[in-house]
Parts: structure tokens; C-alpha cells; sequence
């Protein structure tokens, strides 16, 4: 092939095919983020008239027509219950998913890793009705506690998944060079991998958290509703995700407006959960990976 | 096919009473592979001992048996014996740690703890040990520092990430480390053939000086390193010893048909 050969220029039709799926492509990320904006957009706008100090922070009627509330129970029920929920999964979480990283080839990890990883993606009303029936039913009660433990069986595969494959990354040799100074493997695991793959692990105790902060079917059948701060984590509790179920379902308008703001709170904290994990990502892949 | 027969010289003036470290009859595997097939060997103490061969000659893994890394591998299997100071290593009353303390591994590609800084990286050994006391620690970083020609170049900068190193003083870094923990061997897994020139040059300077305190086993593919700094020299092919002999011995009267076929670049 001698260079006269060579077409002086990329013919007419290639260029119009290039150009075509440029502008689908473009058209198909601006689609893709469309529901994105509209969903902010109608919260903010429907939620901020609700917003003030007062909202924020009070629970007694600061309407005089009829009992409504601010969402200061709600907050607090929430943070309360995904707390709990953090207590029970974080410590067997990162047990779990050291055992999935260091004992990556053994039959146990790969058989409970599989089933770690059916629990991650398990319709989160169907383990609300299971603590349903093991807490509150036997105890005749619905708490914050009941809330708590059904939050931790959505966050417990999270972390151990996270913890499991952040802890891989770490180089084998970083292992071997510790044991070749005569160190143990427990000391192993814990001063140096677990040490150089802290930020996967943060990461994804931090993903956890922000998908329980949004669940509302397990904390709706165990933990129900108030309108009241919880004296005890023993008795019903309010959280935003059931307040926004209640009030936003409601027939009054005020009511349904406290609803949105409670959305447009809730949308925050997410946004900024998700804004801590970026920043906890930094250099570390994994977390980009695992987005859920 | 390459032929040459087995042969190991006897030497005359190897004083047995001088052997720091021996393997006797040892055996690794990896999965179904054999990797080592019998191999004797007597480490002198205080010298530098090569281990050179072409690659898949089993000389990595054999200085991992030396220090039982070998077995933290899945699938790996070792038999046979690796004899310290008249104990067998491999015997189930010896605990694995403390082997490893007293025979130390420079590994192929640097590997300083990257969340900590150049000091804590060379005494990591005695901190994740429960050392505390604050003047020892700076005494034993000083002298390993030191004994790795590293000293000089890091002494203002101690707090500084050991990852901001180059690679050459990171692996002088690691072997400070090694050293740090006072062991009584140090095994080297082809320490420079991830550097520069310059880098290998001031390295093997200090190989040389530390045969004084120390019993180095160093691996290398580069004959030529080998014949620079080693006193003995072992020759390794497909897991079997072919030669073991003074350095000069191994490579200016092979006695065995592989070495020398080796030795003048007929293979490798």
C-alpha cells in the first residue's frame, strides 16, 4: 500500500456517523440526570417553605390546627436508630470481610461471601417483617432497638463486602514483609493491613450508613412512629423516612408540606454522607467501585 | 537437552563448625509442581553466599523455605530440613516467628509500610514488637539507617512517608528494617533487580560491609553481581544444586558441565 493510496480525508459518511453518536450519547447523559433535577428541584422548592430553626428542632405542635410537628423527633429517631444499627454491623462487618480477605481461599469465605452477598441486595420489607416477628412481636413493643437491629442486617453485608475487598487490595508482600520481621499474623492483619486499607473500610461503613439513613420499610414495621422524642430506645420511635410516609400521605396540606421538608433534610444528609465519602475515597479505588 | 552431571565439590577448607544455616534434603511444592528436589546446602557464617540460576531454577523459593515464608503461600508444601545453629527449623516445636526473627528477608521490589514515615518504617520490627522506649528506638533506627548507607540521606527528613522515597533508598530502607530486629541471617531475593545501576552500586557496598556482623544469602540472577560480592556460590537448575563452591572457584574452575555452560552465557 503506497501512501497515495490513503484517502486524503475521513470520508463524508464517517464524519456524520461520528458526529450522530457524539449528540446520542450527550442526549442520553442529559436524559439520564433529568429525573435527578427534577427530583431535587420539586424537594427543594416544595420543601423549603417548611424549613426554619423551629422545624428543625421542635416537636410540639407549632400549628394551631391540630396536632403536626416539627421533625426534631425525626432526626434524632433516625441518627438514634442507624447508631445501633452501626454498634451491632460495624464490629461484625469488619470481622467478616478480614475473614473474606485473609482467608480469601478458603471454602467458608467463598460460601458465605456469596451469601453475604444475596443479603446485600434483600428486599429491605421482608427484614423488617422478620424482626418484626423475633422483636417486637415476642416484646409486644416497637423501639428504636427493633429499628436499630433491622438496619443492621441492610448495612452488615455492605461493610463486610467493602471491608472484605478494600483489605485484598492490600499487597501480599506488605503481609510477607511484616511476618519476615518476625511478627505474628494477628498483629499482622491488624497494624498493617487493615492500617494501610483504613480509607476502603471507612468508605464503606460510610456507603452503609447512608443507605440506612434512607430505608424506610425495616424501621416502619418495627420501630413505627411518634410524634414525641423518645425517652428510651424501648418504645416507638419517629424517623424521617416515616414521617415523610405519614405526613406526605396525609390529607392535609400542611402536613404535606412538612413532609417535603423533611425530604428536602433527608436529601441533605444524604448529599452529605455521599460528599464524605468522596472525600474519604481519595486515592482509594474501591470505594468508587462498590457505589451502591 | 543440556547435559553436565551433578556434581558438588567438597570443599577443603570449609570449616563445618562455620556453618550458620544448612539445609539438608529439602523439598518444596508448589501445588503439583516440584519446585526443589533434594537440595544440601551449608550457608558460612559471616560470608556472603550467591545463589544464581536461570529462571525457574527454584532459588526464590528456596531462600523462602529458608525463612518458612514459603509455607504462608497457599498450596505450598515443604519437606526435608533447614538446620539454624543445630535446630531444625521445620520441626513442630519451633515456632515460626521467632525463626523469622532471627533470619531476616530483603525482598525483589521495595516494600516500605506506606502509612508510616521513614522512621517507623525502620524500626517497625521492634514497635509492632512492643518496644516503647524512645531512646532505644532512636538508637536502633540511627544504627540501621547506618549499617544501610541510608543514614546521610534521610537523617532531617525521619518523619517524612517511607513511599516518597526512590526506589533505591527504599530498598536500603527495607533493609534497615531487616536489620533493625538484630537477626542473625539475612536472606536477599534479588534486592537490586529492580534498580538502577547506581542504586545496585551502593547497595552491594553495603552487603559487602554487613558480612561482618551478619550471614547474607543473597539470590541474583546477574552472574556478574554474584562474582562481585559473594565469597561462595551456589548454582541451581530446574530445583536440583548443580555447584556449590568459593565464588572464585565457581566461576573461574566450573566443575560441572551446566555451570560452566551457564557461567559463559550458553543458556540462561
Amino acid at each position: 500500500m503506497r501512501t497515495s493510496d490513503l484517502p486524503a480525508s475521513i470520508s463524508l459518511w464517517r464524519k456524520i456517523v461520528n458526529k450522530l453518536m457524539t449528540i446520542l450519547v450527550i442526549v442520553a447523559v442529559i436524559l439520564a440526570v433529568i429525573p435527578l433535577l427534577l427530583i431535587l428541584g420539586d424537594v427543594v422548592i416544595r420543601g423549603a417553605p417548611a424549613l426554619s430553626l423551629g422545624f428543625l428542632i421542635h416537636s410540639l405542635p407549632t400549628s394551631t390546627k391540630g396536632l403536626s410537628g416539627g421533625i426534631g423527633p425525626a432526626i434524632v429517631g433516625s441518627f438514634t436508630m442507624v447508631g445501633i444499627a452501626a454498634l451491632i454491623s460495624v464490629p461484625i462487618g469488619v470481622g467478616a470481610g478480614i475473614f473474606f480477605s485473609e482467608w480469601a481461599s478458603s471454602r467458608l469465605s467463598t460460601i458465605s461471601g456469596f451469601m453475604n452477598d444475596v443479603l446485600t441486595g434483600f428486599p429491605s420489607i421482608v427484614i423488617g417483617l422478620f424482626v418484626f416477628v423475633i422483636i417486637v412481636l415476642p416484646t409486644k413493643q416497637s423501639s428504636a432497638f427493633a429499628g436499630g437491629v433491622a438496619l443492621s442486617f441492610v448495612m452488615l453485608p455492605i461493610i463486610a463486602r467493602t471491608t472484605g475487598e478494600s483489605l485484598k487490595l492490600v499487597p501480599m508482600t506488605l503481609r510477607e514483609a511484616s511476618m519476615a520481621l518476625g511478627i505474628p499474623r494477628w498483629k499482622t492483619v491488624i497494624r498493617i493491613v487493615i492500617s494501610t486499607g483504613k480509607r476502603g473500610l471507612l468508605t464503606g461503613i460510610l456507603l452503609a450508613v447512608a443507605r440506612a439513613t434512607g430505608e424506610t420499610a425495616p424501621i416502619l414495621l418495627t420501630a413505627s412512629t411518634s410524634i414525641y422524642f423518645a425517652k428510651s430506645i424501648f418504645q416507638p420511635t419517629a424517623s424521617l423516612t416515616v414521617f415523610i410516609y405519614n405526613y406526605g400521605t396525609s390529607g392535609s396540606a400542611s402536613w404535606q408540606t412538612e413532609a417535603w421538608g423533611a425530604a428536602l433534610v433527608l436529601i441533605l444528609i444524604m448529599l452529605g454522607l455521599n460528599l464524605l465519602v468522596k472525600l474519604t475515597i481519595g486515592r482509594n479505588p474501591i470505594g468508587a467501585r462498590m457505589e451502591l | 537437552m543440556l547435559g553436565g552431571t551433578l556434581k558438588i565439590s567438597k570443599h577443603k577448607n570449609l570449616d563445618l563448625s562455620s556453618v550458620k544455616l544448612a539445609t539438608k534434603d529439602l523439598k518444596a511444592q508448589f501445588g503439583k509442581a516440584q519446585v526443589l528436589k533434594g537440595i544440601n546446602l551449608n550457608f558460612p557464617e559471616n560470608k556472603v553466599t550467591a545463589i544464581m540460576g536461570p529462571s525457574g531454577c527454584g532459588k526464590t523459593t528456596l531462600i523462602r523455605c529458608l525463612n518458612r515464608i514459603h509455607e504462608l503461600t497457599p498450596n505450598a508444601k515443604v519437606e526435608g530440613e533447614v538446620i539454624l545453629d543445630g535446630v531444625n527449623i521445620y520441626s513442630p516445636q519451633v515456632d515460626p516467628v521467632v525463626v523469622r526473627r532471627r533470619i531476616g528477608m530483603v525482598f525483589q521490589k521495595a516494600n516500605p509500610f506506606p502509612t508510616m514515615s521513614i522512621f517507623d518504617n525502620a524500626v517497625a520490627g521492634l514497635k509492632l514488637a512492643g518496644v516503647r522506649d524512645k531512646e532505644k528506638l532512636d538508637s536502633v533506627a540511627e544504627k540501621s539507617l547506618r549499617m544501610a548507607f541510608l543514614w546521610d540521606e534521610v537523617k532531617d527528613d525521619l518523619k517524612k512517608s517511607g513511599v516518597n522515597l526512590s526506589g533505591g533508598q527504599q530498598q536500603r530502607l527495607c533493609i534497615a528494617r531487616a536489620l533493625a530486629v538484630e537477626p542473625e541471617v539475612v536472606l536477599m531475593d534479588e534486592p537490586c533487580s529492580a534498580l538502577d545501576p547506581l542504586a545496585t552500586a551502593k547497595i552491594e557496598e553495603s552487603i559487602v560491609a554487613l558480612k561482618k556482623e551478619f550471614t547474607i544469602i543473597i539470590v541474583t540472577h546477574n552472574m556478574q553481581q554474584a562474582a562481585r560480592i559473594s565469597d561462595f556460590t551456589a548454582f541451581m537448575y530446574l530445583g536440583q544444586l548443580i555447584e556449590f563452591d568459593t565464588t572464585s572457584e565457581v566461576f573461574e574452575n566450573p566443575k560441572s558441565e551446566l555451570t560452566e555452560k551457564y557461567i559463559t552465557g550458553k543458556f540462561g
